[in-house]
């Protein structure tokens, strides 16, 4: 089905970018800007979802060149599913920016940051063409680097440029592997890659896969390609740390999802040995990332460790490359971007109550702050995985799934992990929320607050916890919603059918 | 022509891989440079032999003929990325010579705190960099921060 709607999540954050740039130092409306733009684009993420599942693949053809020719847009339930939880996430996001004092409202170019931020990020989930993925990246990646050294602070500075060159490397590796597929089969537009990769040689598809893998591992922070990640994640603002940590990495593992299932399914040309591989890669990324959660002392830098750990989880259950896997990892997905983002807006609450995020340098805020206390519990609980929280649902039906294909071992490392992190919460639980402070926080702690924090900040938390609540009241209908997607993942044709329609040789 | 190409190509990406692994910004950046120039070559060598431009004047020749235009423009997209990137690496090298009269790229101080743990159990005394190498400059007088 044709339809132009899907233009607007790529052209409306573009054109409010430019909107925040001419209104410039008006603040206020600045703000209006970018809740109207992210609020529409909300609505017709929803909306999109809706017509995907009704009526299958939706496609809009830029310039109305039909693919391969032009670059095609194409949206899938997956593609839907991830391009409204990340707009949800956007919003309110965006609101908690507002209501801290800090570089959104000492910086004008915030806004127009964000919004290409977001324009970057909804255009990879519904882009069909893997040169447009990689402008999409770009765009998504600059606007980041800019966010992540906004202020210049020295810690931000060293911090900035590991990230701008690990980032840079990660792609030009991208341009290189675009330019040996052209090289190899004429064309970028994915499905028809699909086809025609199909034709050629198993070694050589077989080192396109790798070469994909390892460009969007990078993104995603996979083993063992994460160590630039909770370097520095930790040192960006809290709002943009939240940001990067729910959707940046995700968007890598929306591209390697979608690059394995639509280019490189394993029935065709026998790619066995690539679903092995991933989960190998799956289980040394949780272990790794889980035991290095152990070391640190810093709230901020815990969590990031843990986003690694989890994206094993959901590259496992891509490993398994059976519907119930893939329906997992895609539930495993949505409600990572939501809990780890919350935990992050958490911290960010910590770290202004107490001054730093330090767990050595925090302590009792149980007692004096209860609310940031009891908005931490539930996401971190749903990270653990504990019942009845959605982090449980989510590693039930991975685990069912690896049983159900007798993956043992790989079962037995993701139970294992989620004990660690339980561990880690715990960890983080008696350093900041029990006992006493053992050193002095760097700043001073700001204590006038009845809810621990402005209510704009507190409220937008709270809005992403009931998010992550709502995810297991409806976990029925979201799981099948994502078993559906995971069977239009891996059967292609209808996506190639959607792209190429009639122009298909 | 293209095995001139595609030699030219290896030795950016060989002299850019060094120049990566080096601990100054300046010299990453042209690291950076060089191994974007190699990927972008890749990029318009992928596009097929050279032929006439693919710009119809009215009459329609025999496609072979013609030079494959999607490569070119792929590859122009990527030169403006990495302009845009690069001018914002310099920028961040600038400003990293502002505040410690140095582009090195530093270790990551809590991974030092982390490492140093199960030496010293006592206060955390002033970390130690660890690398002799810490600046080509002497802080002057009137300088030091």
């Amino acid at each position: 089905m044709n339809t132009p709607l899907l233009a607007v999540p790529v052209a409306a954050p573009i054109l409010g970018a430019a909107i925040t740039v001419l209104v410039g130092v008006r603040r206020e409306l600045q703000r209006v800007v970018t809740v109207a733009v992210l609020s529409v684009m909300v609505v017709v993420a929803a909306l999109l979802l809706a017509r995907v599942d009704e009526h299958g693949h939706l496609v809009a053809r830029a310039g109305g060149w039909t693919a391969p020719l032009g670059i095609t847009l194409v949206v899938d339930r997956f593609a839907a599913i991830m391009l409204l939880v990340s707009t949800i996430v956007l919003l309110i996001v965006a609101v908690y920016a507002m209501g801290q004092a800090g570089e959104e409202r000492e910086r004008v170019s915030f806004h127009p940051l964000y919004l290409v931020l977001a324009a970057g990020v909804s255009t990879s989930f519904v882009t069909g063409d893997l040169f447009n993925l990689f402008v999409a990246f770009e765009m998504m990646l600059a606007a980041s680097y800019v966010l992540i050294t906004l202020g210049g602070r020295p810690d931000q500075v060293r911090a900035g440029m590991t990230y701008v060159v690990i980032s840079l490397v990660a792609s030009t590796l991208f341009i290189t592997t675009l330019a040996l597929l052209y090289a190899a089969t004429g064309t970028v537009n994915m499905a028809d890659l699909a086809i025609r990769l199909g034709e050629v040689d198993p070694a050589l598809r077989h080192g396109f896969s790798v070469m994909l893998l390892i460009v969007f591992g990078i993104k995603a922070g996979l083993f063992p390609l994460f160590f630039w990640l909770p370097d520095s994640y930790p040192t960006a603002p809290g709002p943009v740390t939240a940001i990067f940590a729910g959707l940046l990495t995700k968007v890598g593992v929306y591209a390697i999802v979608r690059t394995q299932t639509l280019m490189f399914p394993p029935g065709r040309g026998g790619a066995d040995w690539g679903d092995d591989l991933l989960l190998w890669v799956a289980g040394a990324t949780m272990v790794v990332g889980v035991i290095g959660a152990i070391a640190q002392d810093d709230m901020k830098r815990i969590l990031a460790f843990h986003i690694i750990s989890q994206i094993g989880y959901m590259i496992m259950g891509l490993g398994l490359f059976t519907v119930a896997g893939v329906a997992a990892a895609v539930f495993y997905v949505i409600h990572h971007i939501v809990v780890k983002t919350a935990l992050f807006l958490v911290a960010g609450l910590v770290d202004r109550r107490a001054g730093t995020a330090r767990l050595s340098s925090v302590g009792g805020l149980v007692r004096t702050a209860p609310v940031i206390a009891a908005l931490f519990a539930v996401p971190a609980l749903s990270l653990a995985g504990l019942p009845p929280f959605s982090g449980f649902l989510a590693k039930f039906s991975l685990t069912d799934a690896g049983l159900a294909s007798s993956s043992h071992a790989i079962v037995a490392v993701g139970l294992a992990v989620g004990l660690f992190t339980l561990f880690s919460m715990t960890k983080i639980w008696t350093g900041v929320f029990w006992g006493d402070p053992d050193t002095a926080p760097e700043r001073a702690p700001q204590t006038g607050d009845r809810f621990g924090g402005p209510l704009p900040m507190v409220l937008a938390t709270l809005c992403l916890v009931v998010v992550s609540v709502g995810f297991s009241l409806w976990a029925g209908p979201i799981h099948e919603l994502s078993q559906r997607a995971a069977v239009d993942l891996l059967d292609s044709t209808g996506y190639i059918e959607a792209v190429l329609g009639g122009a298909a040789p | 022509m293209s095995l001139l190409l595609a030699v030219v190509a290896a030795v950016l990406f060989a002299a850019g891989t060094w120049l990566l692994l080096q601990r100054r910004l300046t010299r990453i950046v042209i690291g950076i440079g060089l191994l974007g120039h190699g990927a972008n070559l890749l990029l318009v060598t992928s596009g097929g032999r050279a032929g006439r431009s693919p710009v119809l004047d009215g009459t329609v020749g025999d496609p072979a003929q013609y030079s494959d235009p999607l490569p070119q423009a792929l590859a122009l997209t990527a030169i403006v990325i990495t302009f845009g990137v690069t001018a914002f690496l310099l920028a961040l090298g600038y400003r990293s010579w502002q505040i410690n009269r140095d582009d090195k790229v530093e270790d990551d101080i809590e991974d030092r705190l982390v490492s140093r743990r199960h030496r010293t159990d006592g206060p955390e005394g002033p970390i130690d960099d660890g690398d002799p190498d810490t600046s080509e400059f002497e802080v002057g007088e009137g300088q030091a921060s």
